[in-house]
This record gives C-alpha cells, structure tokens and sequence, in this order.
C-alpha cells in the first residue's frame, strides 16, 4: 500500500534531488539542449566567487533574522493575549490566521499597492500623521526595499506563531499557575518560571521550521521586488531562481540551489533530530 | 477596575493586532469597488465616495480570468484527488504495519517537506521540459504534489492512528481484504481527517505561484500566475488587480476559516509534539 507514493514520491522528489546535483556539475543552458558537457565543479567555483552571491546571502541572513524574529514577538504576543478569557475571544482566535490562508502573490500584491509611491495608503497616513515629511517610494530604493518584503512576511506568518504557541500554552496545567498564585509568584514569577519552560520546545521547533520555510520562500520577494532594486532584495533561493529562470543556466542554478539546501542543512538536521527524540 | 484592567490590558491590544491581520484584507475589497478616479487620485482617500462593481465585471468579461479560475479549480481538485489517492494507503501502511525502516521513512518524508523549492522546481522544469509536459495540467499536479504528498501523508498518518486496529481486524475476520476494511472501515471513521486534508490540498495547490509561472503559461494558466501579469503592462491597473485578488482570496479563506479548527490541529501538531 505503500508502494504508490513511495515510488510518487521517488519520482518527484528524490529523482529532482539527485537531478539537481547532475545538473549542478553540468553545464546546462537552456536553449541549448543538446549539449550538456561534464564541467566538474566550475559551477560551484564561479559561483562562490560571485560577489552577487555573497550579497545574496548577507540578504537572506537578513531576510531569516529580521522576518523570524518579528514574526515570532508578535506571534508570542498575540498567543499570551488570545490565551486569557475575554468575551469574543473565539472569533479572535478565528480572524487572526487570516493573513495565513491567503496566497503570497496576494499578500505581495495588497502590500506593493499599500508602500505604493503616489497611491499607497500607507504613505497617505504617514504624511497625514506627520510621521513621514513625504511620500517614500519604499520599495523602489534600496534603504527600504528589504523593510518592505520583510513587513509583508511578518504580516503572513506571525498567524502561525500565534496559533501554535497558543496551542502549547493551552497544554500548560493550570494548576501550576494556582499553586504559583498561592506561593505568591507575581505575573512576572510565572511567565519566567511556569510559561517559559513549559513552552520551551513548542518555542524551539516552531522557531526551527519557520527559519527553514523562511528562507526557502521566494515568492513573495519576486512578486514585490523581484530582487530589486539592484539586487537589494536578491536572496539566496532568488538569485539561483533567476539564474535559471531569466538567465536560463541551469547548471549554475542548480549549484546555487546545492548550496542553499547544505547552508540549511544544520537546521533542518536539528528538526529532524528533535522531533524524533520525542 | 477590573473590566477597565481588563480592556486596556487585553481587548485594546487584541484589537490593534487584528486591525494589523485585518486592515490590509480589508482595504484590498474596498479598493475592489472603487472606481478608477478614485483609485488614481494621489493621495488616496481612505474613505470611498461611490462603490463600483466595475472592476470585477471588467476582469470577468473582458480578461481571461474566467479562464484562468477554470484552471485553477482544475489544477487544485486535480491535486485534492492525486494527493489523497496516494497518501490514504500509505498513511494506512505507516499506521497499520510494523516493517523494518517504517520510522526511518516516515523521517524521510518529514525532511523532503524542507528541501529548498528551487532544489525541486529547476530539475522538475527540465524534465519535464525534456518529456514534452510543459504547459499541461499534469505538469502542474504532479509539481504540487512534490511538496503536498509528505505533509499529507504525514497528517493522515496521525488521523488513521486515532483509528482503533481492532476494528479493521473484526472486518478481516468477517471476511473483508485489506482494501476493503481500509475503504469501507477506515476511510468512513477517517473522513473528518481526509477532509481537512483535502482541503489542506486544494488551498496549497490554489495558492500556489513558482510552479504554476514556470511549468505553464499559454494554454494552461492559473490566477496566481494570471493575477500577476496584470502587473507587467504599462500602466498597473490596481483596481482589476485587487477585485482579481478579492476573488482568488475568498475561497481559500473560506475554506480555511471552514477546517480552522482540524487544520491548525494537525499542522502544529509536529510543532506542539516536539
């Protein structure tokens, strides 16, 4: 019964994986389709010497830390408050995953029309406040472009955050916030000894796999930027996407895709580890 | 004091996070049915003066976008179907046997689900490049499933387990094959699960953008990849643009406010586990 999507998956998958490191130590151009010569590690070599290439992985650094570390505070804020009892707090609960369910060319297309130069509301409310003295094309200059996809990734994923450490708040006993309450803990007392521990692995291996999905997406930096301006917005995952798409070097694609998937390859390893220790 | 407490401290701040969650939603519907003066008047106003169904009736009858919603549903039922035709036995396999490897492979599946998509998408293009499948419907179910079938086997897997064993043995003992106590034992019992799991499927595969843009275009074309060509033109027509994202948005949202409650379960399932 296993055998159908054991041999799906082999053929979509692991054909791919081992597909991609042939092509990688190819050189495979694609309007070229009959030549495709052996050239050893030449893709690779040509690849780390590529300044674009180390600008590309300062950017996805960036990119990881700034959306992680944002998604997860608010997502953390949101889970402790959506956690306490007020009256409509079940269509709270509900509502807030909403930016989740939506398709990240969406998400890149509603947040490109709001940082919009001339038309975008958000410029229109800044001047109106007198936070900005004017209108700021932010994703049309380099200073601001990274800002603006890393805003559009924090506002799609902290919902997830949210509802899973929401989850594993409500796996905490109570009765340990009550005997707290009766060893007259403080609310500080039983964040920083009750929640915090108890919450612990829920925080780790939510943290792990969003890192990971963070920085394999590219979609939303390519409908917003599409790397640009220069190459400001250009992560790792981008630039070998572009390398093959637009440029049409999949053998030099495939290396940079090679190169990405062993940068993550500790993290991922991490995941797996943990989740089977469980 | 303690309903003032109360308001400041957690409703205020709940409100302002799903104003953040909410606001942009919002304000893509409303710029949906505004008209063109409106939407070109620098700067925009925040409050409409007229409501217009314009740019909707626009984008059906003068654009592909009937099309492009044709293919998509398309592309995702076609997804829902290949996806759970493949994980219900698998899942019920990983469930029901105990066979050397049966955590190791369960494993494999867990660490395909982190493969970067550009380690997946290049070779995938250039195979199917090379088979002549380009720019069909198959090219595009059989991509989703790439990254679909691991995370949907996986969910199942803990759906099925919830199921007890000796049922499907009392129906063996009855006289039932293994197929039909899957089917006709397991499945009914499972179907709130493998609902959420299609759903799961059809929302991934309706939302999903880099395997629609690279393996179609001309005669296979999906609203992701249709919304996005609106952009290219000349002059961006944010109106059509955003009555187009309307559209696309409110069956996955539907849909997923819908499963909520199952779906969040099984997808932090791993997460709270751990």
């Amino acid at each position: 019964m296993l055998a159908p999507a054991l041999a799906a998956a082999a053929i979509l998958v692991l054909l791919p994986v081992l597909d991609t490191l042939w092509l990688s130590l190819h050189d495979v151009i694609l309007y070229r389709p009959r030549s495709r010569p052996f050239i050893g590690l030449a893709n690779y070599t040509r690849a780390l010497t590529d300044p674009v290439f180390w600008e590309s992985l300062g950017n996805s650094l960036v990119w990881v830390i700034c959306a992680v570390s944002l998604q997860f505070t608010l997502g953390f804020a949101t889970a402790l408050l959506l956690n306490r009892s007020f009256a409509w707090r079940g269509i709270a609960r509900a509502l807030v995953v909403v930016p989740w369910a939506l398709p990240s060319v969406i998400i890149g297309l509603i947040w490109t029309w709001m940082l919009d130069f001339n038309l975008g509301v958000l410029n229109n409310i800044g001047v109106m406040l007198g936070i900005l003295p004017h209108s700021v094309p932010w994703l049309a200059q380099s200073s601001t472009a990274m800002g603006g996809v890393i805003l559009a990734v924090v506002w799609q994923g902290f919902p997830f955050f949210a509802v899973t450490l929401l989850a594993g708040l409500q796996a905490i006993p109570g009765e340990l916030y009550e005997a707290a309450s009766i060893d007259g803990a403080g609310a500080w007392g039983k964040f920083r000894h009750i929640t915090l521990p108890g919450l612990a692995g829920v925080i780790a291996t939510a943290l792990l796999l969003r890192m990971i999905w963070v920085a394999n997406s590219l979609d939303l930096i390519l409908v917003m930027t599409g790397g640009g301006p220069g190459t400001a917005t250009q992560t790792l995952p981008l630039h070998a996407f572009l390398t093959a798409w637009s440029g049409g070097n999949y053998g030099q694609g495939s290396a940079l895709a090679v190169l990405l998937t062993l940068l993550l390859l500790g993290v991922v390893v991490t995941y797996v580890w943990r989740s089977r220790a469980e | 004091m303690r309903p003032i407490k109360r308001l400041l401290g957690t409703e205020l701040p709940v409100v302002l996070i799903l104003g953040f969650a909410l606001l942009p939603w919002i304000w893509m519907m409303l710029s949906s049915i505004r008209p063109d003066a409106e939407l070109t008047h620098s700067p925009i106003a925040l409050w409409p003066q007229q409501l217009t169904l314009i740019h909707h009736i626009e984008l059906l009858k003068r654009t592909s976008f009937a099309q492009n919603l044709r293919d998509s549903l398309i592309v995702a039922c076609g997804a829902v179907t290949l996806g759970l035709t493949l994980a219900l036995p698998a899942a019920y396999a990983f469930s029901r046997f105990r066979f050397r490897g049966r955590n190791w492979l369960r494993t494999q599946f867990l660490v395909i689900n982190m493969f970067p998509v550009v380690m997946l998408i290049l070779p995938l293009f250039v195979l199917m490049r090379d088979f002549g499948l380009l720019d069909t419907y198959f090219a595009l179910i059989a991509g989703h499933a790439t990254f679909t079938l691991p995370f949907a086997i996986w969910l199942l897997t803990s759906y099925v387990d919830g199921i007890p064993q000796e049922l499907d043995q009392a129906a063996m003992i009855d006289g039932a094959t293994r197929m039909q106590a899957m089917l006709l034992v397991v499945l009914p019992l499972a179907m709130p699960g493998v609902v959420a799991v299609g759903i799961y499927l059809f929302i991934t595969s309706w939302n999903e953008y880099l395997f629609a843009l690279m393996m179609t275009g001309r005669n296979v074309r999906t609203v992701t990849v249709a919304l996005q060509l609106f952009i290219g033109e000349n002059q961006i027509q944010w109106g059509l643009l955003m009555a187009g994202g309307t559209l696309v948005a409110l069956p996955a949202t539907i849909l997923f406010l819908f499963a909520q409650r199952r779906l969040v379960g099984g997808l932090t399932g791993g997460a709270v586990k751990g």
